[in-house]
């Protein structure tokens, strides 16, 4: 793809962007030539055997055996290891194979970590490797969310309806029931009318399943909300005003609690309540409600600002410790680097 | 008459779910509308990706700006339906191990899985990781204690970010016992539980009232807004 096609902005600006990603080239270059390098997963393949039974209703099960049993069938999946269960393996049996580099799951880690940084890239200004990584997610959440709704949803709870023996034989050997149900076809239909809002034609017809959405939703959801958001608040808002503890003593606190959690319920409610002009009595539990909806939103900030700084945390430390191998909780690489780097400095002086 | 149509099995669906909870003749009905309700969901997901891929088609035949961009979002789509829907790589699931599609797409090792841990979760949690910055930044440009209910909410969330860490410990661990209501990370907890529970609370019943006469609003025809037009 050409400069052209990718990004509008000046030659400038593109050649400073190649020299920040070539100086991270470099400097990747260069930890992965310190210690043990850098950057790799390890795997190890584990097989099971399975040998199955049929019990008088002649419902076949399967259970795990010893391998090398007659008739057995054996399934072989590569499971995680670490850097330390490989170093350890290698000291064991030098050249041993149990224990192994993943080059899929290898260059999937390089990967993440360039979509990481590509990402991070964006607090510098929009660039190519960002927009790069925008639109392979856009295409991968649409699919991911597409592949999820026909595994999850459309082959259990349609496609199991419509053709029960061929969903069967072909991915839910274990799927209850076993006839065709004509109902099914009611939403197949109105899912098929959905699609056809793809083709110019389907305005119309496409109308009739989104009404079914639409009111089926506003139904359950009154139900739900009604139920636990205003029937169980409400009654959990009723609580007693003056509160006593265990051994009947007056629990000062505890009223003081209850007290303002009440008020503060009735004054937020009153804010709300807009078919009532705010003056007076109402006007002054109105102002009331908005110092609680202040602090409300306050905590609120504080904890979504929190919750972005641990996601952050991860993602360095996805960096630094899966991908860069620079910091080593587990005690398994780090301080060789950290001998080497020692080393380095020693011999330099 | 199609928009009539429509609205009569608005109101089917609708009464539906609404009356399973007192007849219990009704919650067959209810299990079978929610069951078509998320076919309909997945079906959404359906259209949302065929959407996508006619958009992108046409913004990659007009070879307008960008147009490379699209060839990158088609490829991403293709190959994650392809490997997803194909289970590639996908081994057979340990209750039968015979019938080789019976794992699920997201098992340990499979093309699917490998995407999603290493392509989809990197970006999105790094994208959200990302506003830590922007809320920061917006919060020191924004955030001026400028009058009382500026001021409480300023202060609670310095309270709640402090409290919440060592930093609180460390700033007010020194308070005497009798006044250890007054340490940050006490003073957080009493606002979580009390202040917070019933702001919150409020907010709640005040979301679910208007959800109630919104959905009484679309069910009776009122609101007629999403069947378009001069509906």
């Amino acid at each position: 793809m050409s400069g052209a096609t990718m990004d509008a902005s000046g030659p400038a600006q593109g050649r400073w962007w190649i020299g920040l990603f070539l100086v991270i080239a470099v400097l990747v270059a260069i930890r992965a030539g310190i210690g043990e390098g850098m950057g790799r997963v390890y795997v190890q393949t584990e097989s099971t055997s399975y040998a199955s039974t049929t019990n008088e209703q002649g419902r076949v099960t399967w259970s795990v055996v010893a391998d090398g049993t007659d008739g057995a069938v054996t399934i072989e999946r590569d499971l995680f290891r670490t850097a330390g269960q490989f170093r350890a393996a290698e000291s064991a049996a030098p050249g041993q194979q149990a224990i192994r580099v993943s080059w899929d799951r290898t260059i999937g880690l390089w990967l993440a970590a360039f979509f990481t940084l590509a990402v991070f890239s964006f607090l510098a200004g929009d660039n190519p490797a960002y927009k790069l990584t925008e639109s392979i997610v856009i295409g991968v959440s649409a699919g991911y969310w597409m592949v999820v709704a026909f595994w999850e949803t459309l082959v259990p709870k349609l496609l199991a309806n419509l053709a029960p023996d061929m969903v069967k034989a072909w991915c839910m050997p274990n799927l209850e029931g076993g006839a065709f149900n004509p109902i099914a076809l009611i939403p197949l239909g109105l899912g098929l009318m959905l699609l056809s809002q793809l083709t110019p034609l389907g305005r119309h017809v496409g109308r009739w399943p989104l009404a079914f959405v639409i009111g089926t939703f506003a139904g359950l959801k009154m139900v739900s909300h009604v139920e636990s958001d205003i029937i169980e608040q409400v009654r959990a808002t009723m609580l007693p005003m003056v509160a006593f503890g265990d051994d009947g003593s007056f629990a000062v606190w505890a009223s003081l609690r209850n007290v303002l959690i009440v008020v503060g319920v009735l004054c937020t409610l009153a804010y709300f309540v807009f078919s009532v002009e705010h003056k007076g009595a109402v006007g002054r539990a109105a102002r009331v409600g908005v110092w609680f909806l202040m602090i409300t939103f306050g905590s609120a900030f504080g904890f979504t600002v929190m919750g972005r700084i641990a996601l952050l945390a991860a993602r360095f430390e996805f960096l630094f410790i899966d991908w860069l191998w620079l910091i080593d909780p587990k005690g398994e690489r780090g301080m060789k680097v950290v001998a080497t780097l020692v080393s380095c400095i020693v011999d330099m002086t | 008459m199609s928009r009539s149509v429509a609205l009569l099995i608005c109101l089917i669906g609708g009464l539906t779910m609404l009356v399973s909870p007192f007849l219990p003749m009704a919650t067959g009905w209810a299990n079978d509308v929610t069951d078509w309700f998320n076919i309909l969901a997945a079906m959404a997901f359906v259209l949302g990706g065929g959407s996508l891929l006619k958009v992108q088609l046409m913004r990659l035949s007009a070879r307008g700006p960008g147009w490379g961009y699209s060839a990158v979002t088609l490829l991403a789509f293709v190959v994650t339906l392809w490997v997803g829907l194909g289970k590639v790589g996908v081994v057979a699931d340990p209750s039968a191990p015979m019938v080789p599609w019976s794992g699920k797409p997201d098992d340990e090792g499979s093309a699917f899985w490998w995407i999603y841990l290493y392509v989809m979760t990197p970006i999105t949690s790094t994208l959200f990781a990302v506003l830590a910055f922007y809320v920061a930044s917006a919060a020191f440009r924004a955030f001026r204690a400028k009058n009382l209910e500026a001021t409480l909410l300023l202060a609670t969330a310095f309270v709640i970010l402090l409290g919440r860490t060592f930093a609180g410990v460390v700033l007010t661990g020194w308070l005497p016992d009798w006044a250890s209501g007054l340490r940050l990370e006490n003073l957080a907890v009493t606002i979580m539980d009390v202040f917070n529970t019933a702001g919150n609370r409020a907010i709640i019943i005040g979301i679910a009232l208007g959800v109630a006469s919104t959905g009484i609003r679309l069910m009776l025809g009122l609101d007629r807004s999403y069947l378009g037009g001069d509906a």
